[in-house]
């Protein structure tokens, strides 16, 4: 098992006929079970049209009622990301994934308020996707650093989330599911609404959360894990050395006000007992160590 | 993207928000001529630099007489205003806004930001105007008033007049109260704004409610359709370093260390400046160059890398996904020899096509230090840096 996807899920991609999504459908087709798993693309006025025997369908609903598809990944420019998510929304599919990075901030607080009430769940915008190793992989990571295994990854940023995949790997520490929520301010899946269902996967053991300056995601979810999280977590906050009031690079990553500080999320992490880090190059063994216990 | 307060209030008096009337000056005899055209007896001189906390740092005067207005905009045109904001070394004050002096009965604050948990729009008001917001939530934080707006139904009427009466303005200013809180609110949404803040929010001895100063702060990703608001940015408020950056489509942050750090990804590249430190360097940069970094970006990151007379070492660290390890290695290697590379150089590769990668740094001939991992790196770049 794994968490929210798996061989058996099947995927459209929205944005199929430019460069980015040819080149990222390409390669996770070629992944594990990718292709039995990518049956559809989306791009408006151009059904009829394939790629790489993928059909194009003009609209979410169409690719669904046509293959079945119950998934959806978005490559669409960040000016028609929101509306995107919105088109999947609509068509009632279980999980959207969101790539696109620089979708503004207003557009995703207006889609999440639409999506209130609805069941389908959002990973992303500005996320590198999600990963189920030796089964499917749905994004832009790297598939050939991943090991099938145990440990669950949840992280906010793209390549930070590599490194602990590889160091995991390395280590001979494989992964359950890898999932990348992306690093804007508004946006789906949250640090704890992927510890749960990780909590929940009885083929997981463990977790790595990675986390960095912004918000208030990481505490939230330590104190989630503090009540309720049965397996270990280690953790690792990025950040500790950036200045206050300026974005790193991730729209999401700044400390405002005195909020959203590394040292403070550190501490309240370690308060709610997740094994956490200050050394990104030792995730791998630190969880090693605690799982030896 | 900042603007400045002359500009925010252009922009808040668009939306029916009442703010005092001034002109916005780049010489002290466009002071006075502009003080001699508002005409009355009292006006405001003010420092405009995106830094907030001018007034403390001597930014802001009163002036009684067009003598007094000369000479307040000789004292601050050109000044190096320091403020709590702006670091010790200050920001050069080239503009001013001349306004007409008001009399303030009462100084209140409102101001607008998004809040990530509750995925809205947040009003916050407070009847401590004119004092950082921070401050009043660190010490006296029931004297806030939040309102988190329904993004289809606006902040309404009702809301509206809550939250003025809650800060004390009284029952015959509360309809102008709510033109200036429902006009900031449209400005914020309609404008695409991170953050909004008019602090502070006056009472005067007339009875009229005015925007007396205002702050604005707008997304970068939705700058695309606000054409206007990219036409009021003021590149000399920015780092140049940073500015010079974005036309290369790199995300770049000055910080005061002595290593240079070039990184793929924002939060690896944090993570690199992190275990820079933790090994007892002092990072000198942030700087991502994204997941489709050619070999010009690669050297136009150098190039802006080695700008920063403090540099004494270089770190490039690089988890290859979407972008292989060879095509950065080509690129570090042309970059090494196109700006005569004379500091230290340490690469750390791992990812796509990594080998590769590495035997194209190896027979480069370059000096360049392998870091084996991100520890490894880190202390090798520590190191070199010391001069070890």
């Amino acid at each position: 098992m794994s968490i929210l996807i798996d061989k058996n899920t099947r995927v459209m991609t929205q944005g199929m006929t430019g460069k980015v999504g040819q080149f990222h459908t390409t390669n996770c087709k070629a992944y594990a079970n990718g292709a039995n798993c990518f049956v559809a693309g989306v791009t408006p006025g151009k059904e009829g049209q394939s790629f790489e025997g993928i059909p194009v369908y003009n609209s979410v609903l169409d690719a669904k009622k046509q293959t079945g598809a119950t998934v959806s990944v978005i490559y669409v420019p960040p000016a028609y990301a929101a509306a995107a998510i919105d088109e999947a929304v609509e068509a009632d599919l279980d999980l959207v994934i969101c790539i696109t990075e620089g979708v503004p901030v207003h557009d995703m607080l207006r889609t999440r308020y639409k999506m209130q009430g609805k069941r389908t769940i959002l990973i992303g915008p500005n996320c590198p996707g999600l990963i189920t190793p030796d089964e499917i992989k749905i994004g832009i990571m790297p598939g050939h650093i991943h090991r099938k295994g145990r440990i669950g990854v949840v992280s906010r940023s793209g390549t930070l989330t590599y490194e602990a995949v590889g160091q995991l790997s390395a280590l001979g520490m494989g992964q359950s599911s890898c999932v990348g929520i992306g690093g804007d301010p508004i946006n789906g899946m949250k640090h704890v609404d992927v510890m749960k269902l990780f909590n929940d996967d009885p083929e997981t053991d463990a977790v790595i959360m990675v986390g960095e300056i912004g918000g208030s995601d990481e505490e939230e979810c330590a104190r989630w894990i503090k009540a309720n999280m049965k397996k270990p977590v280690v953790g690792f906050i990025a950040g500790i050395t950036a200045p206050e009031g300026k974005r790193m690079g991730h729209a999401g990553a700044i400390i405002s006000g005195g909020q959203g500080g590394a040292e403070d999320k550190l501490a309240v992490m370690e308060e709610c007992g997740i094994h956490i880090t200050r050394n990104s190059a030792e995730m791998g063994k630190l969880m090693q160590k605690v799982l030896k216990g | 993207m900042k603007i400045h307060e002359y500009q925010a209030k252009e922009v808040l008096r668009q939306y029916g928000v009442p703010t005092p009337r001034g002109v916005a000056c780049f010489s002290v005899d466009e002071a006075v001529a502009a003080a001699q055209q508002l005409g009355g007896s009292v006006w405001v001189v003010k420092a405009q630099i995106h830094a907030g906390g001018r007034g403390k740092g001597g930014g802001v005067k009163v002036a009684r007489s067009l003598e007094e207005v000369r000479s307040a905009a000789q004292q601050i045109l050109g000044m190096q205003l320091v403020t709590h904001q702006t670091g010790a070394e200050g920001q050069k004050v080239r503009r001013l806004l001349i306004e007409e002096g008001a009399q303030i009965v009462k100084e209140l604050y409102v101001g607008m930001v998004i809040d990530r948990s509750k995925q809205r729009v947040a009003l916050m008001a407070s009847s401590e105007g004119g004092m950082d917001i921070e401050e009043v939530a660190a010490h006296t934080p029931e004297k806030i008033h939040k309102v988190w707006i329904d993004p289809v139904a606006g902040l309404t009427d009702a809301e509206s007049d809550d939250v003025a009466r809650k800060i004390g303005i009284p029952a015959a200013a509360v309809a102008q109260a709510r033109t200036c809180l429902q006009g900031l609110y449209r400005t914020f949404v309609e404008k695409d704004a991170m953050l909004a803040e008019i602090n502070p929010l006056v009472l005067t001895a007339d009875g009229r409610v005015v925007a007396l100063d205002a702050k604005f702060n707008f997304d970068s990703n939705a700058l695309y359709r606000h054409p206007e608001i990219v036409a009021m940015r003021d590149l000399d408020e920015e780092d140049p370093a940073e500015v010079e950056a974005s036309k290369f489509d790199l995300s770049y942050i000055s910080l005061d260390g002595d290593i240079g750090c070039l990184v793929n990804g924002a939060g690896l590249a944090m993570a690199t400046m992190d275990i820079i430190k933790l090994y007892g360097g002092s990072p000198a940069n942030f700087l991502d160059v994204g997941g489709g970094a050619s070999k010009e970006k690669v050297t136009e990151a150098f190039k802006l890398m080695l700008k920063n007379p403090n540099i004494k070492a270089i770190l490039v660290n690089i988890f290859g996904g979407i972008m292989r390890c060879d095509v950065i290695a080509e690129g570090v290697v042309a970059a090494a020899r196109e700006v005569h590379l004379s500091v230290p150089l340490v690469v750390r590769l791992e990812g796509t096509n990594v080998e590769l990668g590495k035997k194209i740094l190896a027979e480069s001939g370059l000096p360049i230090i392998s870091g084996s991992d991100m520890a490894d790196a880190a202390q090798k770049v520590v190191a070199a840096a010391k001069g070890k």
